[in-house]
């Protein structure tokens, strides 16, 4: 079990952190976008809960129950953000959301 | 205690209500209020000096501590010696005259209670100048007169001559208040406290200063100060011009008190003065230049305001003379019979005014003798007074000035008869003009009101007979012994002088008329001079007013104000709309945009902190 080192968590987490971000930057779908944040949370989830097994501590896994309750959360106040936007703009695309700007 | 502060109250509360509220009032209520006060001050002003007796010891009573700031402690403090008590009634006296006369003279103006208000302010700041008990008290009222008369010079204020003539009084007395806070200034390092009691006792222990040195600046800065306020040359020109105040004004401020202030001053200040001979010196010089400079343009004048302000000025010039002579007791004494005579004198003019509807033209005038008796004869009587025919109170005054310059240098004495020869004449040449020969004018003259005359005889009887009030006794004791005897001869010759401009006169205006303007056409470029008040007020124009005009306008407002000032401001907003500008284009409304700048923001972060831990 020990056999797998901690920096490859590590490696992975950033991988999958990466990803994330460049979804978040290069989509511009909404659910698409949505689902890069998602990403990004559980690639912190992933380096936290390595760091807890590596240390013997349980404080990680707190942190990583309390990201899974916000993401959550967000997921549902989310989703219902975009839908409001679909059926108001019938488009997911994020460039046309910019009507406080214009 | 003898509550001292209720004699200068007094006229305040006067102030107040009638400038609160004497819009609302009827005439007589206005009257009430503003000549009620005058009067109590007067009988309070009486009724202390009643109590305290022949005053070996001036009286000081303490009220509060003004302020304090480090060694220094001003507090607020009134006194009364004997100089104090004759300026009080002099001030509250010929005060009370005045504002009598003033209610029959405005009677017809507007703004009537607006008129009386001010002038009540005047007494108030008065009386608090001659009762204050160190210099900066003393300075509060000299500043608070300067502002009453502003008020008051500028009375018809819809008349731009009348507004421009107060600003200038109040401008030229600026120089002179300058010279004055300065002198306390030096005083204040000198002496570290600004008490009379207790500077004079420090000066008097000094020695005499021979050659320049502390006493002799304060001296000379007290000068400045008294030349501004008391229209000394090169200070005198705002004086002529303060006759656009209404005539009662001209009468009580800028003839018999205010303008005596700093005659009041420097005879306060002589414990200084007698230590330092070149600053007296510099006040006789400074005198008699005045008397005889004011006295040849007042040959020349028609407006018969203009005349005896020309004849104030040169007046106050004698004063000076004296001062500087050393004989502080017969400068103080020509301040009281000046206030008789020339009071009466400028009353007289607005009598005459009054009469013919506001006419102040001599050449327009003429033939009154008959129309307007009793101006005539009060009018007759401040000219035998001025003119120093004896036994009459000019005479008293001027002969004891005479002798104390003839014996400080004999050449002023002459210098001094002849001015109080050409004094005799000009004033002489108004009564004549105006009383004698045929009318010049269209107007139907009218007797002034009782209100007026009254204050007219009461003042006509002081003139006549003031010089036997013993002024110059009753204030020895203040000031330094002067041994000037009693030269028969020279009295002689002042009244000879006197009665030879009075005689002059009567040739020139009544005997031979036409014979004046010969003359003035013989004299050509002497008389044009005259004539024009030897263009001081141009010469101002084009060093002073002009420059300062123009320097505000190219320097103060073009470089300094638009090009420095509002370009650093406009500069400022400039560089803030550019930065603005710039900053604009970040908010993109792109969410992608927004999430790539804190992306770079986290990464710019990181770099940070590993380069900052990586020493670690």
């Amino acid at each position: 079990m020990s056999a797998v080192p901690l920096s490859w968590y590590l490696i992975l987490s950033a991988i999958l952190f990466v990803l994330g971000v460049a979804g978040f930057l290069y989509r511009r779908n909404l659910i698409t976008m949505f689902m890069s944040i998602e990403l990004m949370l559980n690639a912190v989830n992933l380096s936290f809960v390595a760091f807890s097994y590596q240390f013997q501590r349980v404080d990680g896994h707190i942190y990583t129950f309390f990201v899974m309750v916000v993401a959550a959360a967000e997921a549902a106040v989310g989703l219902a953000i975009i839908l409001t936007v679909f059926n108001n703009r019938g488009s997911l695309q994020v460039d046309d959301v910019d009507s406080l700007k214009h | 205690m003898y509550l001292l502060w209720l004699i200068p109250s007094l006229p305040l509360a006067g102030f107040l209500i009638n400038g609160l509220a004497g819009r609302r009032f009827p005439r007589g209520v206005v009257n009430l209020v503003a000549v009620g006060p005058v009067v109590l001050s007067l009988l309070w002003v009486v009724r202390v000096l009643a109590a305290l007796g022949p005053l070996e010891t001036p009286h000081a009573e303490r009220y509060f501590t003004w302020f304090e700031s480090g060694a220094m402690r001003v507090v607020f403090e009134l006194a009364v010696d004997r100089l104090t008590a004759v300026m009080l009634l002099v001030v509250t006296g010929v005060g009370l005259l005045i504002h009598i006369y003033a209610t029959g003279y405005m009677a017809h103006e507007g703004g009537y209670y607006r008129f009386f208000a001010f002038l009540n302010l005047f007494l108030f700041f008065m009386l608090v100048l001659v009762l204050a008990n160190n210099f900066l008290v003393m300075f509060v009222g000299w500043e608070g007169v300067g502002l009453s008369s502003y008020l008051l010079i500028g009375f018809y204020f819809r008349r731009r001559s009348a507004t421009t003539a107060a600003n200038k009084a109040f401008i030229v007395n600026r120089i002179g208040d300058f010279g004055f806070s300065l002198a306390m200034l030096l005083l204040l390092v000198r002496f570290g406290t600004l008490e009379f009691p207790k500077v004079f006792a420090a000066a008097s222990s000094l020695p005499v200063e021979h050659s320049a040195g502390a006493l002799t600046a304060v001296c000379l800065l007290l000068l400045v100060g008294a030349a501004g306020k008391s229209a000394q040359v090169p200070l005198h020109v705002w004086l002529p011009d303060a006759m656009e105040g209404p005539t009662p004004v001209s009468a009580l401020i800028h003839a018999a008190t205010m303008v005596t202030a700093g005659v009041y001053m420097v005879a306060r200040s002589a414990p200084l003065f007698v230590k330092a001979p070149l600053a007296m010196e510099a006040v006789a010089l400074t005198g008699l230049v005045t008397a005889v400079l004011a006295a040849t343009i007042g040959l020349a004048q028609h407006d018969i305001k203009k005349v005896f302000a020309y004849s104030t000025v040169s007046q106050l010039g004698y004063m000076f003379l004296a001062l500087g002579s050393g004989a502080f007791a017969a400068g103080i004494f020509h301040v009281v019979t000046h206030a008789f005579f020339k009071a009466l004198l400028f009353l007289g003019a607005g009598s005459v005014i009054h009469a013919l509807g506001g006419e102040q033209d001599l050449r327009r005038m003429g033939g009154l003798r008959k129309k307007i008796p009793l101006t005539f004869a009060t009018l007759v009587c401040a000219a035998v007074a001025i003119a120093g025919v004896p036994p009459f109170s000019g005479f008293h005054s001027k002969d004891g000035i005479l002798l104390a310059a003839y014996h400080h240098a004999p050449w002023m004495y002459w210098v001094g008869v002849a001015t109080a020869g050409m004094t005799a004449f000009y004033v002489f040449r108004a009564i004549f003009l105006a009383f004698f020969g045929e009318s010049r004018g269209d107007h139907q003259p009218h007797e002034s009101p009782r209100s007026m005359t009254l204050p007219l005889a009461a003042l006509a009887l002081l003139s006549l007979g003031g010089g036997y009030i013993p002024v110059p006794r009753w204030l020895e004791p203040l000031f330094p012994r002067l041994e000037v005897g009693h030269a028969l001869a020279l009295v002689f010759v002042s009244v000879a002088a006197g009665l030879a401009g009075i005689g002059l006169a009567w040739l020139f205006y009544v005997a031979r008329p036409g014979l004046a303007d010969r003359v003035a056409g013989a004299l050509g470029i002497f008389y044009k001079a005259a004539a024009n008040k030897y263009f001081v007020d141009e010469i101002y124009h084009a060093a002073v007013v002009r420059p300062v005009i123009s320097g505000s306008r190219s320097l103060l407002w073009r470089v300094m104000d638009v090009a420095i000032i509002d370009g650093m401001v406009n500069a400022v907003g400039r560089r803030a709309l550019g930065v603005g500008g710039v900053l604009r284009l970040l908010q993109s409304g792109n969410i992608r945009s927004y999430a790539a700048w804190v992306a770079l923001g986290a990464v710019l972060l990181l770099a940070a902190l590993g380069l900052a831990g990586g020493a670690s």
